[in-house]
């Protein structure tokens, strides 16, 4: 197998340590909408890092961040959600294109930033990547059981002494984290899938929120490998791939899965 | 000693706020009951005094590491969250296997453990929601309105219970409730909110309050009867306090 292929695999896996839990807890919360507006964030700091000559990681780290925090403030007031991060959502993405477009002198290659470019990471990448992943993994599995309090209910949450809105912190931290990491291996527009299949196939087979959370990290990793495989095979889109093949573990778990008691 | 006071609270913004100059005190091993109609802001009130609402002025003091036991008026598990009772019951500190075998026998959910939470019936639920209260080996008990969608020998029973468990581990009791038969006989003392404190005392005092018959009416008649014993103050129609939620 060649090295590049490898490290594709190597990028995905590790990513999957951090999307597994982040993606179950994007799932139980309903926050799929809330993760597309900080994803598409992303290409709008794409534009910021090549506009002030910084890392790209930085530039959407920050810019998606900043967005994650806008839409957790709104979130917090209660108002119809739906609407306002789908306005979020699209016109960061929109303004995010417009903008790389008046970034001069540099070739972009928006196709990778969109749909990622795996097959290019290299082994910094990597390191970072892991990097990354883990940190993640470990910021959701030290607030753990608070953030999973606050998830079942905010009331009970704040009866414990937990600050519920502390945990929506946490939780758009690790959202920004993990836009910043996986935009060079699935791209802005396909991290939210990244998060939420392999969540939802993971779902059919738990019987807690432990198991669900381990699940996912094994199915995301499971895709990672299954579409880098099917790309270097078929000659296919890498990102796309891996979404392609969390899909179908998705619909085997509709028919495998017990989903519930 | 003060568990839980609050002084001066008000709640919510513009010229109808939902609470207003409240103020409320709870002491060690006391049984307060809230009382008041739909949309007096008695979960409001509740959820201020936990926390989760910061009020628009006025204060809220906790004991110092008040160890509280809430149970939820309404506790709905997203379907996408798989939720076993014995997991539930360790939220959000893992409890020991003793406890939670020796705490869910005591209030009657004994051999649910393995069972998804959105698998139980209503009054299961119920009992699995205080037996996790318990194990948080409460200062004070929070129970907002605990017996909805129980029927009428499940609300019975759950008092029953509350009334038991109080006795043995002898925490203070904050009980919001529509069920006004019941739970009066019990309480310490009655606090009747309409947005702001209509009126509080013992129970006796409450149920003779004009404010109080202004609130309810005196056709809760047939119920404070079970309290008081009488029957001879029916003369305002028959409109029961029960039919009251929220």
């Amino acid at each position: 197998m060649d090295d590049f292929l490898i490290r594709a695999a190597l990028a995905g896996i590790g990513l999957s340590i951090a999307t597994g839990p982040l993606g179950a807890f994007v799932v139980w919360r309903r926050m799929a909408y809330f993760g597309d507006a900080v994803a598409h964030a992303a290409i709008l700091g794409v534009a910021v890092a090549l506009a002030f000559s910084m890392s790209v990681l930085i530039g959407t780290l920050v810019v998606a961040l900043g967005v994650g925090l806008a839409a957790s403030t709104l979130t917090a007031r209660g108002r119809s959600m739906d609407t306002t991060l789908g306005v979020l959502a699209h016109s960061a993405l929109a303004l995010g294109l417009v903008a790389i477009s008046f970034v001069r002198g540099v070739r972009v290659d928006l196709n990778g930033f969109l749909f990622g470019d795996i097959l290019t990471v290299n082994a910094g990448n990597l390191v970072m990547i892991w990097g990354g992943a883990l940190v993640v993994a470990a910021l959701l599995i030290w607030r753990w059981s608070a953030l999973l309090t606050a998830t079942l209910n905010e009331d009970l949450a704040a009866s414990a002494g937990i600050d519920p809105r502390r945990e929506r912190l946490v939780l758009t931290l690790a959202m920004a984290l993990v836009v910043a990491l996986s935009l060079k291996i699935v791209g802005a527009l396909l991290i939210g899938a990244m998060l939420i299949v392999p969540a939802a196939a993971a779902r059919g087979f738990a019987r807690t929120p432990e198991t669900m959370a381990l699940l996912a990290v094994g199915f995301g990793m499971l895709a990672a490998v299954g579409g880098v495989w099917a790309s270097a095979l078929a000659d296919t889109p890498a990102g796309p791939s891996i979404v392609v093949a969390a899909a179908l573990i998705y619909l085997v778990s509709l028919v495998a899965g017990h989903s519930g008691d | 000693m003060n568990l839980i006071s609050a002084s001066n609270l008000t709640v919510g913004y513009g010229a109808a706020p939902v609470l207003t100059h409240v103020n409320f005190i709870i002491s060690k091993g006391e049984i307060v009951t809230l009382i008041g109609p739909n949309g007096s802001g008695k979960s409001t009130l509740i959820r201020t005094l936990l926390g989760v609402i910061r009020p628009t002025s006025g204060r809220v003091v906790r004991a110092d590491n008040l160890s509280i036991g809430y149970v939820p008026q309404k506790l709905s598990i997203d379907g996408s969250l798989p939720m076993t009772v014995s997991r539930f019951l360790s939220l959000p500190q893992r409890r020991a296997p003793a406890d939670v075998a020796e705490i869910t026998a005591r209030v009657g959910a004994a051999g649910l453990s393995d069972r998804q939470m959105v698998s139980l019936s209503g009054g299961q639920f119920q009992r699995v929601l205080l037996a996790r209260a318990l194990l948080m080996r409460p200062d004070i008990l929070v129970l907002d309105e605990p017996t909805q969608g129980l029927d009428q020998p499940g609300v019975a029973s759950f008092y029953r219970l509350i009334e038991d468990i109080r006795g043995e581990l002898g925490c203070a009791i904050l009980l919001v409730s529509h069920d006004l038969h019941v739970v009066m006989s019990t309480s310490d003392r009655v606090i009747c909110l309409n947005g702001h404190v209509c009126c509080e005392g013992s129970p006796q005092v409450v149920s003779e309050a004009p404010e109080y018959r202004a609130l309810f009416g005196v056709g809760t008649g047939g119920a404070l009867a079970l309290y008081r014993h009488e029957h001879d103050h029916d003369h305002e129609g028959h409109e029961h306090g029960g039919h009251h939620h929220g």
